[in-house]
Order: C-alpha cells, then structure tokens, then sequence
C-alpha cells in the first residue's frame, strides 16, 4: 500500500505527517521525494545508511571527428549545445539526457557519459526503512533521483510512505505516479486553499483516491476547510495549532516517538487512511 | 533595475508574506511572482486592472497518427522518459502526455512519418499594468520546464518596467531549475528562514545554491519566538558565513488574519508587521 503526501504550499505539515505517519505502523517503508530539500532523513536519522549516487547521461564530442556541420545544435530542442569558434560546447545543467544528438551525429563524433546528479541514501530507523533522494546544488531537476528512489522501495514493505515535494508541477506528478492514495495537507490560509486546489485538481487528473488533513487548525473560520465541504473531499482528520507539537517538530523530533499522546494521534489518522484505501480497493479494484 | 529576490528553500517560512508587505513598504513600482508553480502574491497584492494573459508554451509533445504507425517499435526504444506506451485496448502506439518531454527523438527516428511535434499551452503569464506594474504567472499541473516560464515572467516584468529602478520578485521553494532561473540577474537575495532544523537544512543549501550567483545575500528568521535556541543557531551561522541577519519577525495569529483578509502584514497593527519594517529597513541599510 503506498500513501502519498502532498501539499501544493510548503510548510504545510508535509514531514511532520510522513515521518509520524511511517513510525506509528509496523513494516513501513518512508520515502522522501523532496530531493531538493529533503528533510525527512533529520528526523528519522537512519543509522546504516547505504549511501548510491545517481547519474544522467550526457554527450561528449571528440573534436578530432567533429566536422562541423552542426546537425547536433539544430536537433537539440533544449538549447543544450553551441558551436562557438570552431568548437562544440555542451551545458550540462540544461541537457535533458534524450540522447538525440547522438542519434543525429553523421560522424559519430558524439558519445555519452555519466554525470552524477546527487544520491540515494538508504538506512533503518528503528525498524522503519528510510529512504532519501538529496539533489546536488545547482542541478536542476531531481526526477531521475526521485525514480530510483521508487524503484528502490523493498519488496518486503507492507506500506510506504511518499514525503513529496511542494508544487503540483513534473516532480510532484512523478511522485505520486505510483501511489494507491494521496493525503494532501492544508493549512487555514487563504495561500494554502489556492495551492490545495491546485493539488486537488492534479489527483483528479490523474484519478488517485484522495482526503484531506487539516492541520495547524485555528479557533474561528478555516477557509480549507470550507473549500472541502464546497468541493465535497473527505476530511480524513484535523490536526489543531499545537505549540508542543511545534516544539518536538522544530527540534526534528518525532512527536509520535515522544509522547504517547501523540503517538495514538498519528496512528488513528493513518488507521484512517488504511480504512480509506481498503474502502477504494473495494468499491474501484 | 535593481531586483530583491526573496527566497526560502523550505516552503512556508513566509516569503510572499515578506514579499507582499516590502511591496507595501517600499511602493513598488515593479514586482513579479517567480513561483510559478503555486504563485500566491495575487491573493494578497490586489489589482484594480484586469491583467494582460498570454499562453506560455512549454515544449513540444509529440503525437503518434495510429494509420501510418507500422508498430515498430523504434520510438519506444528510443524514447528516454518512457512517454511511449502500447495502448492495451487496440494495440496502438501512444505517447503519454505528461511524459514526454518534447525531445523528438521519436519523430527523428520514425522510418515512415507518423510522430510529429505540437505545440502544447503548458501555462499562463498575467501582467497587470495598473499604477504598479506587476507579472505572475501559473504553471499548469504536472507540466515541467517551469524555470523557462521563470525567465518568462521576469522578461514581461522588465520590458513592461524599463523605467523603473527597482522590483521586488517573489521566488519558490526548493534549489531546482525555478529557482536557479529566478536567481540569475537579481542583485540580492533575502532568505526567509525559520528556526527549526529543517528550515535551517534548507537555509543551508538555498544559501550554496544562491552563492554561485555572486548576488548579495541576507537572512531573516520568520517565527523566531517558537525555538529561540534554533534562532541563535541561525544567528551564529549568519555571523560565521559573514551574511547579513536584517532581523527577526514573531509569530503572530494577526498575520494569519491579515492574509485571510487579502491584506499584508504592514496595512494592519500587529507585531509581526512592526519586525518586518525594521527587516526592511535593515536591508536598505544593507545595501538593497
């Protein structure tokens, strides 16, 4: 069973979820998709940590057989390659590794290499498995990270735990590809009701089952909330404005470790969500 | 013209409640949502005027025509993000919409002709040209390239604001090809950070991202009151790695109900707004 996290806004309570959410079940799998800020791995701090880079690929010229004819430059649809002064330039950070100027060299002049992008770290917290993507700076997009994290997943996890990154753009979509149900999390701001229809709208596109969690819930009007009764989505839990709760998640602290009073907080929303995802498999196999 | 970014790495630190009372503060002529992917500075920056939209075309997509596709197989070989698909249902070669990247490897490889490239609207550019001239943007769902849109918002803002000597830019979250775009060119760059581990995490590497940029960086601790020792932790780092601290704002239920309201922080009395204005000044006595 894989759940998905997901907010649209950042700092909504997309981590605090996840991590609490993956420590309260036995045999769980935690994924962080956030290859660009990935924090996950500071609260679960998973001890023996297998550590894998992750690489693209992206052409080479061999100048002695370049004819300059500049075949490659025109294919190229990303402006990844320059014929500058005699010379063929590649700007890696902007090649999407489609191999096509390859495909197109009349004299073979291009081949490809590996370029690392950033890494997998794979490790065991207290039981749970912990796996993070982490992005190197400057590179531009994490999704061939955010893939192998996916495919990395062990066979033996009874559930996993998606941690996505913010947006609903190609990265989120990547993310939530393969999961059988998306939490998405909202704040009571008028900010976090724009960006919750935003994610709201992406898992329709792509007919996950869906809820919602509303969490730093506030005394006195929610307009998240009045967005999901509007829009008929389920609300699966709310979650109050909780200075403790605040406290143990500013320290990268695991609420759900500390205390039992969170702890059977976080179980009962996940046992909800279980609910709910047993409930979809039934009624849509 | 002289451009002030505001970035956080982490999300919900509070860069468009930054960004949206420095435009108040300031008076902006000139101001741009860089989150392209949920941009928000709208909500709370009203305008009077209907803004200018324009499509923005991201890449191409490719679309396979089922009658002259003989099924063999070349595309799918070849194509690198797996975007090309047998259709269960009639057997057909398909490309995946949100997969395809726009390469056209498939069509270059295609012995008789059946792939071709389309132009496909990834999103929408807004430009409101009231008395201040403000250019946002919206990315659709699941589309990528977002930093080429990035560049597009700031191109609308500046050909529209030629005149005038400084923006304000809202940016997004994460180090990827957003942000990268909407570093490149600015003068300085304001992080919004708060004081909780991951927040200084992502403090550290938006900071790296940004220093490859040789632009002027400052920092402000957002919430500074929920965990004053990891506060002084962002105070020390700030010192150590000579950046310049412009100050630290409360948390504050107010500021919550200004933003509900569609109101910044500034146009109501409340204690986080009264921090923000001394940030702001900070910042022009820190060279902005």
């Amino acid at each position: 069973m894989k759940i998905a996290v997901l907010s649209g806004k950042g700092g909504t309570g997309k981590t605090l979820l996840s991590v609490n959410m993956a420590v309260v079940g036995d045999n769980t799998t935690y994924i962080d998709c956030d290859v660009e800020e990935p924090n996950g791995h500071l609260f679960l701090k998973p001890k023996g940590v297998i550590k894998e880079k992750v690489a693209v690929k992206i052409p080479v010229v061999d100048m002695s057989l370049c004819n300059g004819c500049q075949k490659c430059v025109e294919f190229c649809k990303f402006n990844a390659l320059a014929y500058i002064n005699n010379k063929l330039i590649v700007f890696d950070n902007i090649c999407h590794s489609c191999g096509g100027c390859v495909l197109v060299c009349p004299e073979k002049a291009l081949t490809e290499k590996d370029k690392i992008i950033g890494e997998v770290q794979k490790g065991v917290s207290q039981g749970t498995n912990v796996l993070s993507g982490i992005l190197n700076i400057g590179e531009a997009s994490g999704i061939p990270i955010i893939d192998k994290l996916l495919a990395e997943e062990p066979k033996n996890s009874q559930r996993t735990i998606i941690d996505c990154p913010p947006g609903s753009a190609c990265i989120v979509m990547e993310s939530i590809k393969d999961a059988d149900y998306c939490v998405l999390i909202a704040e009571p701001t008028v900010f976090g009701v724009h960006n919750l229809n935003m994610v709201y709208e992406l898992v329709k596109l792509f007919n996950k089952p869906h809820g919602v969690i509303l969490n730093k819930c506030l005394e006195g009007e929610n307009p998240a909330e009045e967005f999901c009764i509007k829009n008929n989505i389920k609300i699966l839990d709310k979650i109050p404005f909780d200075n403790e709760l605040g406290t143990l998640n500013s320290n990268a602290l695991i609420a759900a470790r500390e205390s039992l009073k969170y702890k059977k907080m976080f179980s009962e929303i996940l046992g909800k969500i279980v609910e709910e995802v047993q409930h979809e498999a039934i009624v849509n196999p | 013209m002289k451009q002030l970014l505001i970035l956080s790495g982490k999300g919900g630190t509070g860069k468009t409640t930054i960004a949206s009372a420095f435009i108040k503060l300031s008076k902006a002529k000139a101001y741009a949502d860089c989150d392209v992917d949920a941009p928000n500075l709208h909500l709370v920056m009203n305008q009077p005027v209907k803004p200018e939209i324009e499509d923005y075309y991201g890449m191409d997509k490719a679309v396979i025509d089922t009658d002259l596709c003989t099924k063999c197989d070349l595309c799918r070989q070849k194509c690198r993000f797996d975007a090309i698909y047998i259709d269960g249902a009639g057997n057909n070669y398909k490309v995946d919409y949100f997969g395809c990247e726009g390469c056209s490897v498939c069509e270059y490889v295609c012995p008789v002709d059946a792939v071709t490239m389309v132009p496909a609207v990834a999103g929408e550019l807004m430009l409101y040209k009231g008395e201040s001239i403000f250019s946002t943007a919206q990315l659709k769902m699941g589309s990528g390239n977002s930093g080429l849109l990035v560049s597009d918002v700031k191109k609308r803002l500046k050909s529209a604001a030629e005149d005038i000597d400084f923006a304000i830019i809202d940016g997004s979250p994460g180090i990827g090809c957003p942000v990268i775009a909407s570093l490149s060119g600015v003068d300085m760059v304001l992080i919004v950070t708060e004081p909780s581990i991951s927040g200084i995490s992502d403090m550290e590497r938006i900071i790296k991202t940004a220093n490859n940029f040789q632009v002027k960086i400052a920092v402000c601790i957002n919430k500074y009151d929920t965990n004053i020792n990891n506060t002084k932790r962002i105070e020390e780092f700030c010192e150590k790695n000579n950046l310049l601290m412009a100050g630290k704002i409360p948390y504050d239920k107010e500021a919550v109900k200004a933003v509900n309201n569609g109101q910044t922080i500034v146009d109501i009395d409340c204690a986080a707004g009264d921090a923000t204005k001394i940030v702001f000044k900070n910042m022009i006595y820190g060279g902005f």
